[in-house]
């Protein structure tokens, strides 16, 4: 089976490529790029498929890097299946899964578990993260060596920090050994304990506790620290405020090797979301401010944030439609990331090449997958946008089984019109 | 005037007109109470119910009270917050509510913005009865009312509000109040218990008693909820007591005929010493006595025909 | 276009209150017990004049009182906007009273039974009476006034307005078509 995407927009930073031309897939593989690809050369006709891309984009398939399938444990939540679903309607053709699952991502059988799980879906490649220490619960570390050679991609105790400075040391260190990253959740628990939203003037006005942005500000400094202590590489989970940034900035300029990703909400919402108490605005960390909002976009733009991950936080009503305090931190991302990112290509604040970067290129560099590139022999994971499709969000259309989306009803311009995973197209807009 | 609201969940978005209507009507509702018969038909047949996830004799009586002078049935629901924690709780709750048909409910819940949820989702009027740490708007109309009959008006008043403002409902209700009526508000309490950029909702910031209550019009004493020693706010009540009290010697401090207010109920010699408590600037009894008139003011305003 | 038409005057306004107010006193054989209740708003003006010209015949000040209906109209609650509340002041038990109570209208009665209904909060009088100023007829209740200025069949879609003012002299009562 051959696959041949005719006349799109190919955009690939990878190969400093943006031009106007065709692409042959064969064998799952991306085996021809030039213009104008003649069909009589390829063998007979009803072993092709030609798709016309005349006005759409190309680009190597997008990497969420940070996303909570569920599964094992909560699969009322979400499955591996269901969220690789969302996924590919996303546009993502990969997608890295934290390990706060039941049982923890701790051990090979786990890991394990989640590649068969994604194998059996055949939807988005799926990447498991195991965690840093035993159960996440920052004693012990986890087997690197093992887990690794079963398939996970980088360490993280997401959902909680690695509070213990010292077991963070030894994470970073013995991390090297496997060239692999440790990505931390960044949250002095002494500071952010009890905290239900940004501290600010709306938590005072609301009287929620409040969460200071400096919580995160200084666990970032302190993993900075010890990456540049160790001389090892950290990667910084869902930077939200001003702070983190210009840590990141200062210490990539003083040549520490840490990289460091946004989530499209804290670009886009700020705490004042949060007037009316609804539980979708609720997460860690939480919304900030508008002077964190400019940051995080000019941090996008001058290169101290590299890529964009979704977080993706399934929850179900029972977890969610509660009173404020009660209710669980995390919104949904998958189905909107890809939109609310293309509103920063759209307000001049990137352009579509380094949204590519932050969302593709850099995630797969950082994970060090083989991914993010339309080289030729590499494989042939694609997505492509309409830039100008005019959509409207509606949750209860989601793959997802998550409803926990503050976007709904939102109205956005451009959309991942279609997804191809190792040459298999596993979505494709109805237009097309 | 009218009040053209389905609720009321806060002061934070009446207007001064409407605080106006609320206590110009409360005010000519006091009268019921001298009666021989102290009770008007108005609310006859209409229901009332009281959900108070949170216990507080005081307000809920007083709500029933007021509920009771005009002649609507009262119906007293208490649930315990630990069977919420859990989940669906009080959205069950409300849709039990729903089907007994009642006109209005009045809500205490420890969390804040659980009145805003049954406010969503029900077609009845909502008052809140004070949500966590973020508004009390029926305590401030009546500390309102209270300052009204002292001093004619609040404009220009400087009024000093003292005590953990951080958790205190009671404080940002009376906070947004008192701003819109144009009175000065001074707040005051340990650092750990103010919050933060407070300033920016028009109040003056003071860590030390003797600055907050200088030429003070209205001291108004907040409750100290003991529990919060454990949490580490301050180092001992003992500690709080010396710095934070109102007393015989700093009310010296304040204007000769400073009004003396406190929510209720008193720790006595923690917040405020007995002699003042019970002393002539003192007007904590009034309070109370305003807080059955302005509740009869909110349910007959917000009873009848939708607007 | 809205025809209007002066009913009564100053003088004639003033001439009916002296006659009610010896008509009161006939009736009640003098003061004693005797209360003065006016109902907001109309009435308040009428019952201050009816109380102050009794007190001068009789060379007696009389207990008078004000009365604010509302929370016991049949309507209340079913107009699209809560009427306003004033204040009540009826600072004495009315147990025993002669009462009487001061209307400017009387037309449907539905007013005067909240008013009944009301005082019967405040004690137990020995009777209540009646005085209005005009008795325009239609009736829907089983009410009747004891002292009337003026009876003034009308009909329903005419407007009749008592202006009283405190300078006196220009006192009026109109009819107009609405
Ligand atoms: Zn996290
Ligand atoms: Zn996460």
């Amino acid at each position: 089976m051959k696959l041949i995407l005719k006349g799109g927009r190919v955009i690939d930073p990878s190969q400093n490529i943006d031009t106007v031309m065709d692409i042959l897939i064969e064998d799952g593989k991306i085996s021809r790029m030039e213009k104008n690809i003649s069909i009589s050369e390829a063998d007979s006709k009803d072993n092709i498929e030609i798709f016309d891309l005349k006005n759409k984009m190309i680009t190597p398939g997008f990497i969420d890097m940070h996303t909570h399938l569920r599964e094992p444990g909560f699969e009322y939540k979400e499955t591996i299946r269901t969220g690789s679903e969302a996924a590919v309607v996303g546009g993502f053709t990969s997608i890295a899964c934290m390990a706060n699952t039941d049982p923890v991502n701790d051990n090979r059988s786990v890991t394990e578990f989640i590649h068969k799980q994604a194998r059996l879906a055949a939807m988005a490649n799926v990447y498991p993260i195991a965690a840093v220490s035993k159960g996440q619960d920052g004693k012990v570390l986890t087997e690197f060596g093992d887990l690794k050679d079963a398939g996970a991609v980088a360490f993280s105790d997401d959902g909680n920090p690695v509070t213990d400075s010292g077991l963070m040391r030894h994470a970073l260190e013995y991390a090297c050994s496997f060239d692999m990253p440790v990505i931390s959740h960044c949250e002095d628990t002494g500071l952010s304990s009890g905290g239900l939203m940004n501290e600010g003037i709306i938590s005072t006005q609301l009287g929620l506790p409040g969460i200071p942005g400096i919580a995160e500000d200084i666990m970032v400094i302190r993993d900075i620290s010890l990456a540049g202590f160790t001389k090892t590489r950290v990667h910084i989970a869902h930077v939200s405020t001003a702070g983190s940034v210009q840590a990141v900035r200062e210490a990539k300029s003083a040549g520490i090797n840490v990289t460091a990703e946004t989530a499209p909400h804290y670009f886009t919402l700020t705490d004042e979301a949060l007037k009316e108490f609804s539980t979708n605005f609720k997460m860690y960390p939480p919304l900030r401010g508008s002077d964190d909002v400019e940051a995080i976009k000019k941090g996008l733009r001058d290169g101290a944030i590299d890529a964009i991950a979704s977080d993706h936080a399934p929850h179900s009503p029972i977890e969610k439609d509660v009173e404020f305090e009660y209710a669980a931190n995390g919104i949904i991302g998958l189905e909107t990331s890809l939109a609310l990112s293309l509103r920063l290509v759209h307000d001049g604040i990137l352009t579509i090449n380094q949204l590519v970067e932050k969302m593709s290129v850099n995630p797969a560099n950082i994970l060090k997958i083989k991914k993010g590139s339309l080289k030729t022999g590499s494989d042939a994971d694609i997505t492509v946008i309409d830039m100008n499709k005019i959509w409207t969000v509606d949750a209860d259309k989601f793959r997802s089984k998550g409803r926990n989306c503050p976007f709904n009803d939102w109205e956005f311009k451009g959309k991942a019109v279609m997804t191809i995973v190792g040459g298999d197209v596993r979505y494709a807009d109805s237009e097309l | 005037m009218d009040l053209s609201r389905k609720d009321m969940l806060g002061i934070i978005d009446l207007s001064r007109e409407e605080i106006d209507l609320i206590l110009d009507t409360a005010e000519s509702f006091k009268e019921i109470s001298t009666r021989k018969i102290k009770k008007v038909p108005t609310l006859r047949g209409k229901t009332v119910i009281t959900l108070f996830f949170e216990a507080s004799t005081r307000t809920r009586t007083s709500f029933e009270i007021a509920a009771k002078r005009l002649s609507a049935d009262t119906i007293n629901i208490s649930a315990s917050t630990s069977s919420v924690v859990k989940g669906e709780t009080l959205i069950d709750t409300a849709k039990n509510l729903e089907s007994m048909n009642p006109d209005i409910i009045i809500i205490r819940h420890s969390a804040a913005g659980a009145a805003h949820i049954l406010s969503g989702l029900l077609e009845q009027s909502i008052i809140n009865a004070g949500d966590g740490a973020h508004e009390h708007p029926t305590q401030a109309l009546l500390d309102m009312l209270t300052i009204r009959e002292k001093r004619g008006a609040m404009e220009g008043l400087k009024i000093a509000i003292v005590g953990d403002i951080a958790h205190s409902r009671v404080a940002r209700s009376n906070i947004y109040g008192l701003t819109k009526m144009g009175a000065d508000v001074a707040i005051c309490g340990p650092a750990m218990m103010i919050p933060r950029d407070i300033d920016q909702m028009g109040v003056s910031v003071y860590y030390k008693m003797e600055d907050a209550i200088r030429n003070a019009d209205v001291v108004m004493m907040l409750r100290m909820q003991l529990e919060r020693q454990e949490r580490n706010l301050f180092p001992s009540l003992r500690e709080y007591a010396n710095h934070f009290s109102l007393n015989r010697d700093n009310i010296n401090l304040a204007k000769d005929d400073v009004l003396v207010m406190h929510p209720g109920p008193i720790n006595r010699g923690v917040e405020i010493t007995p002699e003042i408590a019970d002393g002539p600037h003192s007007v904590i009894l009034e309070q109370v006595t305003n807080g059955v008139a302005v509740r009869m003011a909110l349910l007959y305003l917000l009873s009848g025909g939708r607007k | 276009m809205k025809e209007k038409k002066v009913v009564m005057d100053a003088g004639e306004i003033e001439r009916s209150l002296t006659r009610i107010a010896y008509e009161i006193l006939e009736r009640n054989k003098g003061t004693d017990n005797l209360t003065i209740i006016g109902i907001r708003k109309g009435g308040i003006f009428l019952s201050e004049r009816l109380r102050e010209k009794i007190s001068a015949i009789e060379g007696t000040d009389i207990m008078s009182g004000t009365l604010d209906i509302t929370l016991y109209r049949d309507d209340v609650l079913t107009t699209s906007k809560r009427p306003a509340i004033e204040k009540t002041y009826i600072p004495f038990p009315l147990d025993h009273k002669k009462v009487v109570i001061v209307d400017d209208v009387l037309f449907t009665g539905r007013t005067i039974r909240a008013a009944m209904d009301a005082l019967m909060d405040f004690g137990r009088p020995e009777l209540i009476q009646l005085a209005v100023l005009i008795d325009r007829g239609h009736r829907e209740l089983p009410i009747r006034a004891d002292f009337i200025g003026k009876s003034l069949p009308s009909s329903l879609w005419e407007n009749i307005s008592v202006n009283l003012t405190d300078s006196r002299n220009t006192d009026e009562v109109v009819i107009e078509e609405s």
